[in-house]
């Protein structure tokens, strides 16, 4: 289905202009694409967005530091412990803190859980589109372990709060180390059994190779990153090229593909999901003792046992919850590897206990620049695969 | 990042032909920054994309801070990347309110970095900032018949009226 036909003449070669969403199940969210078509076949197209634009930075810049994790936290809202990892790496270098060991190796942790979770979602839904529905369900199977596994260590199965500034809001609890090594023993198995059902599906290979792809060159002009300029052979990550949390200490691949047509894409997360699973297990391995948490009291809450018996403890804890920590003015951008891309946060302080600005560089946002490249003059079905490949999360791209 | 030695080299090296593109720089938290004059901006993102010893291809990020109170307000960040070497840096271009209803304006760097389009256009949608010579600065983000820019400090929190439709049926 990868090549355009040419059309004859007693065809209609009339342009239409067709509407799809923003309430299409196919658009993965509340996108709204004006598409011109010629026949069947996409001749120009033009992403609406804005839908469930909610302010969510300008209601940040009303929030102490330690308020905002929770808001930033439901922009894209499959991958929440990266957006809390962006916020609070960036305050925690506006601050100059460090976190403890055991800290980073669990965010780390709960990073990659996360970006299996934000894979499997993606899988699942964008199979669907392509007539593969039993894929929906094995993979909200799978996601529904994950779901639990940060049920148990968070309370809550998603928008978790889980990170704070400094560290780790709690310790993960008893048993919770042998469910997530079973998780990630099992998870590889899992990926092969996708495999086996998509890898030989005729109509699967057919709808995907060679469909929208786009070229290595024309991707990083538009600022793509993430899976989708992986897929086109660019093997840019930037959990390898830059330091941070346990990252540096972790034995893993990075998956890249060679043309950069949505079978590269599906091929690229699929390998992603096990590199993840491998970081998962090296994490509970390697996974340091000591605080999951900084000392720092000016930024960190003292443990509730100490709220009884210690004046100053009292006073810390007060100071933090009434008015929050103040940081110093100044800019800090930092940018880490979501299942997307680069996300990067911005945060600007000024001085008081909230922040002036907070800005996130959503990599939903930006690859949504590509989708024109990558469906234009192939079908209206073959568009509605590569959305799919592109994997946007709209509650990102609107914020 | 550049260190803040390497910072003022590459300012040296902007100054030998555009002397005055760049007002100042910033190296704090690790993070470098160059502060370059808005009417200069364009050249010095090309210098530094096309350089062969600099070779910034890659725009993570453009987005604009509101610096009020501070004067010239508006600060549009250009967050450069260089993935050969792993660095980055910041290129900041500060714009005053004209006052009177007219919009701050600046060059803009579609031409330059494709990526920048629908981040400019958020910058517009949300700060009032004009790009010129941007293919379709139009609201991206917002409806296109909003009145107004949230994202300026002065524009408060809750600014927006809630509508019900409800009570306006019926009581309005």
């Amino acid at each position: 289905m990868a090549e355009t036909p040419l059309l004859t003449e007693d065809r209609m070669t009339e342009i239409m202009t067709v509407n799809i969403g923003p309430h299409h199940p196919a658009t993965h969210g509340v996108l709204r694409l004006v598409v011109d078509l010629e026949g069947e076949i996409v001749r120009e197209c033009k992403p609406v967005i804005g839908y469930v634009h909610t302010g969510i930075e300008k209601s940040c810049e009303d929030k102490s530091y330690w308020k905002v994790i929770p808001f930033v936290e439901r922009m894209d809202y499959v991958s929440y412990f990266f957006q809390m990892q962006a916020y609070c790496g960036a305050v925690e270098q506006l601050v100059g803190l460090e976190i403890p060991p055991r800290a980073k190796y669990l965010r780390t942790l709960f990073l990659e859980l996360n970006r299996i979770h934000s894979h499997l979602v993606w899988l699942g839904t964008t199979a669907l589109d392509l007539g593969a529905i039993s894929m929906l369900w094995y993979c909200f199977r799978e996601r529904d372990r994950i779901l639990d596994l940060f049920e148990m260590a968070t309370g809550q199965r998603m928008h978790t709060r889980y990170f704070q500034v400094g560290g780790v809001i709690e310790d993960i609890p008893l048993g919770f180390e042998q469910k997530c090594r079973s998780f990630a023993e099992d998870m590889p198995v899992r990926v092969g059994q996708y495999e086996a059902l998509l890898d030989r599906n005729e109509v699967f290979l057919q709808r995907t190779k060679g469909v929208g792809a786009v070229s290595r060159e024309r991707l990083l002009e538009l600022g793509v990153s993430g899976p989708l300029l992986r897929a086109a052979g660019e093997p840019w990550d930037l959990r390898k090229a830059t330091d941070y949390l346990a990252y540096p200490e972790m034995d893993f691949k990075i998956p890249v593909g060679t043309v950069g047509d949505n079978y590269d894409r599906y091929r690229v997360r699929v390998a992603e999901m096990v590199e993840s699973s491998r970081i998962v297990a090296q994490c509970l391995d390697k996974l340091p003792d000591g605080p999951f948490i900084a000392e720092d009291r000016k930024y960190v809450l003292p443990p509730r046992s100490e709220l009884s018996t210690s004046m100053e403890s009292l006073i810390h804890h007060f100071k933090l919850v009434t008015e929050g920590f103040r940081v110093e003015a100044g800019e800090v951008y930092n940018a880490i590897e979501s299942p997307r891309g680069e996300l990067g946060c911005y945060v600007l302080a000024d001085g008081s206990s909230k922040p002036a600005r907070v800005h996130f560089r959503d990599p939903s946002f930006v690859n949504l620049q590509a989708f024109r490249d990558m469906a234009v003059d192939t079908y209206v079905a073959d568009m509605i695969c590569s959305l799919g490949m592109l994997d946007p999360i709209l509650g990102g791209v609107d914020r | 990042m550049p260190d803040a030695p390497g910072l003022e080299l590459i300012r040296g090296e902007i100054e030998r032909d555009r002397p005055g593109a760049v007002l100042a720089t910033s190296f704090d938290r690790e993070q470098a920054a160059l502060i370059v004059d808005p009417a200069q901006l364009l050249a010095v993102l090309a210098w530094l994309r096309d350089e062969p010893g600099q070779r910034y291809t890659f725009l993570s990020s453009l987005h604009v801070a509101d610096y009020l109170p501070a004067e010239p307000r508006f600060g549009v960040h250009y967050e450069l990347l260089n993935r050969d070497r792993v660095e980055r840096l910041r290129v900041k271009a500060m714009l005053a309110d004209p006052g009177d209803g007219g919009l701050p304006a600046i060059d803009s760097c579609v031409e330059l970095f494709p990526t920048a389009d629908f981040q400019e256009r958020e910058a517009f949608d949300f700060f009032g900032i004009e790009f010129r010579g941007h293919p379709d600065l139009t609201r991206i983000l917002l409806p296109e018949d909003y009145v107004g820019w949230p994202q300026r400090r002065d524009f408060p929190v809750g600014g927006e009226p809630v509508t019900f439709t409800y009570n306006e049926r019926n009581y309005g």
